[in-house]
């Protein structure tokens, strides 16, 4: 290559990350899901039963749990979803109190909040995990390497890792319960076994209006927040509650979507590979430049042939 | 390159007990890695659901990715920039890099949990994660690493592949290869030079950027979104002092040439670099606001300290003053400030400063963790002993010239920049 071509070639470079439009960047403008399904989990309403944890156990298959799903005494203490158990129910006190003086529980079902923009997705070094149309964010193991980065990136610290599987360990998660939801008519296990409906499922926008709907109906049952609305960009699993919800273990999350930091920066600097063309195009011609020089300089005629 | 100056394998024996400790110091490592391929992750590592990325991940691969970082810097000078004085260091600068790149796939099959799959990324592109992005960049570069060292081998064994017993079979054929390598590689490898330097970049920022997908979990005083350029410029400053350490410590037991000299020239670029890596990590503290918690008494903020102060503050007075710079001593006392700065900035990223919700146990690494990465440390020095005793790597002591110094390597006027 002559340097006429080397630096028409990175001249083009330069100009073709130029004129490329805005929307080359997809980071800025991500595809989320228009219409997608969501649940509602109204926590005035659920009693604890663990219903919930027990259909998600069947429904998916889970190994049976050493401690009974009728025992209330794992309340005790304060529980997260582990790799054989997708969602657990914790009992918090927050201090209220109710006319016996007694003090009134409140009861969190936790498990992955399905994000719209989700970071463990984004994170995926092989995209075995995906945003699906209907919400889900789905898991395929037959593509996962195992990297754990997606533990790293999820805010709310939901993906479980099958550490002690020497061969095939997996990442565990609630699943939104894909296969069912998939179906027509289909119910996630948990929200179809609730018997008080502390869960909803439909479509994320009318759980949205209902939840704003009861919360306008009965200001003193609510506090005027609906958390999954937008917190980190917004999620398909959406919580209304009569006590805040920083007492009930919930994390203050900020509300644009995780990964649109590293994704703009990525997207910034490898739209068409732009950047990196250019500094090969830069370095090429600095280097072509003092091995000219060096030439001229030992004033030898013979071609060694290590520059351009 | 003057004769005296030419690379040669070095007549020395092998099994010295040097040799013998490294070697030592690789079996606990692989009866460990024994258990984690039988037991699972679980079995070997304090890994948890709350702290997923362990000693292995931050010291393996982000730090030993940044400690390569020699090979690049020392490229980018002697064949780019056409500093020809410092064309004796590129070829160990080189083997390092070649070695540590090298152990970053065996590190992470050791640390993935389907290791069998390692291939995956290369058919599922996922262009979202900077992992993926890190990941290929790897893989590329280590390749090109290969093919700029494939000269070195070429010029020792062109003319005599002797394999033992059964391989020897293979001798005509590599024989063959290598005398075609050498041809044909000389008028390419520009382009595998600049590959290497883009590359580098590329992916010694990528790094960077993989810890901003965790802003709510990332102390913050480590995230910030010039992280990419913070690790990719103290991957830079930490280029020269890992060659300023290696030919220190090799010549410390090897016949090699005392390169004071070139590495006195060579601490000038790392002066100039350190400080814009200070200037920026302090702007960035008084930008975001974030020196208020400097203040907090926490593990974090006493690590933060310690990584300015040790690694970057004091090497950038020592490197100031001309008379560290010309004595062997200094410039090692610096170089191995500044490689404690950048090994505890990448512990500092990746394991002090991720503080997990919910977490209930801190991470803290295993005895099997530990005595995994000594091993591949090891395993890594080892196979450069090996490699510079059988190839042309170092320039060799000549001990009839032995008291001349620094004039001949140094084409005049060229040196200083
Ligand atoms: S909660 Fe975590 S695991 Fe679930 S979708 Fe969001 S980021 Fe992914
Ligand atoms: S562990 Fe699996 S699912 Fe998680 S980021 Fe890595 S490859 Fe993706
Ligand atoms: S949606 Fe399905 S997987 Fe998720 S918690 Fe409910 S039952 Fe379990």
């Amino acid at each position: 290559m002559n340097r006429r071509t080397f630096l028409t070639w990175a001249a083009t470079g330069v100009a073709s990350a130029a004129v490329a439009p805005s929307s080359a960047w997809p980071g800025v403008s991500r595809r989320v899901p228009d219409d997608p399904y969501g649940c509602l989990v109204d926590l005035t309403r659920c009693v604890g039963c663990r219903k919930c944890e027990q259909a998600c156990n069947t429904v998916n298959n889970l190994p049976a749990p050493s401690v009974p799903f009728d025992d209330m005494l794992v309340f005790d203490s304060q529980r997260r979803p582990t790799p054989q158990s997708f969602t657990v129910v914790n009992r918090y006190h927050t201090g209220k109190v109710d006319d016996r003086n007694r003090l009134v529980p409140t009861y969190v079902k936790v498990q992955c909040m399905h994000c719209q923009d989700p970071a463990c997705v984004s994170a995926c070094i092989v995209g075995a995990l995906t945003k699906r149309d209907n919400g889900a964010v789905h898991y395929d193991e037959s593509k996962c390497i195992g990297c754990r980065y997606c533990m790293i990136a999820c805010p709310f610290q939901i993906p479980q890792y099958e550490y002690n599987d020497p061969i095939t360990p997996r990442v565990r998660k609630c699943t939104f319960c894909f296969e069912r939801i998939s179906q027509p008519g289909g119910v996630p296990g948990c929200a179809a076994i609730c018997p008080v409906e502390a869960i909803t499922f439909g479509k994320r926008n009318v759980l949205l209006a209902l939840a704003a709907q009861r919360i306008e109906a009965e200001p003193a049952r609510y506090i005027p927040h609906i958390y999954g609305a937008s917190e980190v960009g917004g999620t398909s699993w959406l919580y209304i509650s009569g006590e805040p919800f920083e007492k009930l273990g919930f994390l203050t999350l900020p509300h644009r979507p995780i990964p649109q930091t590293t994704e703009s920066i990525q997207h910034g600097i490898f739209a068409y590979f732009w950047a990196p063309l250019t500094l090969y195009g830069l370095l090429g011609a600095i280097m072509y430049g003092t091995h000219r020089r060096q030439k001229q300089e030992q004033q030898t005629s013979e071609d060694k042939g290590d520059g351009p | 390159m003057s004769e005296r100056h030419r690379a040669a394998p070095l007549a020395v024996p092998l099994w010295t007990p040097g040799v013998l400790v490294l070697v030592a110091l690789m079996i606990p490592g692989f009866v460990f890695v024994v258990a984690r391929f039988v037991g699972g992750l679980g079995a070997v590592t304090n890994l948890s659901q709350t702290s997923p990325w362990g000693i292995w991940v931050a010291i393996d691969v982000a730090t030993g990715v940044a400690l390569a970082a020699g090979g690049f810097t020392t490229a980018a000078l002697a064949h780019v920039f056409g500093r020809q004085a410092y064309e004796t260091i590129t070829r160990p600068a080189l083997l390092t890099a070649m070695l540590g790149y090298t152990f970053v796939p065996i590190a992470l099959m050791i640390d993935i949990g389907r290791y069998w799959a390692i291939w995956h990324p290369i058919i599922y592109w996922q262009g979202n994660s900077v992992l993926f992005e890190v990941a290929m960049c790897v893989v590329i570069y280590t390749n090109v690493l290969y093919i700029e060292f494939l000269p070195i081998v070429a010029e020792r064994y062109k003319h005599g592949v002797r394999l033992p017993g059964p391989l020897s079979v293979l001798n005509g054929v590599l024989e063959k290869f290598l005398q075609v390598a050498d041809r044909t590689l000389d008028r390419v490898m520009w382009v595998f030079i600049l590959a290497g330097v883009v590359l580098s970049c590329m992916h010694q920022s990528g790094l960077g950027s993989l810890m901003l997908i965790a802003p709510t979990k990332l102390h913050a005083l480590w995230y910030t979104p010039i992280l990419p350029l913070l690790f990719l410029i103290s991957a830079v400053a930490v280029g020269f002092p890992m060659v300023i350490f290696e030919n220190v410590l090799a010549s410390a037991s090897l016949p090699i040439e005392d390169e004071t000299p070139v590495l006195s020239q060579l601490s000038r670029y790392t002066f100039l670099f350190i400080g814009i890596y200070g200037v920026l990590k302090i702007g960035d503290l008084l930008v975001r606001g974030t020196y208020r918690f400097l203040f907090e008494a926490s593990a974090q903020s006493f690590s933060f300290l310690v990584e300015i102060v040790v690694g970057v503050f004091l090497p950038f007075v020592l490197l100031g003053m001309p008379t560290v710079r010309r004595s062997r001593r200094g410039l090692f006392i610096s170089a191995c400030l500044i490689i404690a700065g950048v090994v505890l900035n990448r512990l500092n990223v990746f394991l002090v400063g991720y503080r997990s919700p919910y977490a209930v146990v801190g991470y803290w690494p295993s005895i099997g963790e530990l005595a995994v990465t000594t091993a591949l440390t090891a395993a890594i020095v080892f196979l450069y002993r090996v490699l510079v005793t059988y190839l042309p790597v170092l320039p060799p002591r000549i001990p009839s010239h032995g008291t001349s110094l620094g004039v001949t390597h140094s084409v005049p006027g060229r040196a200083e920049s």
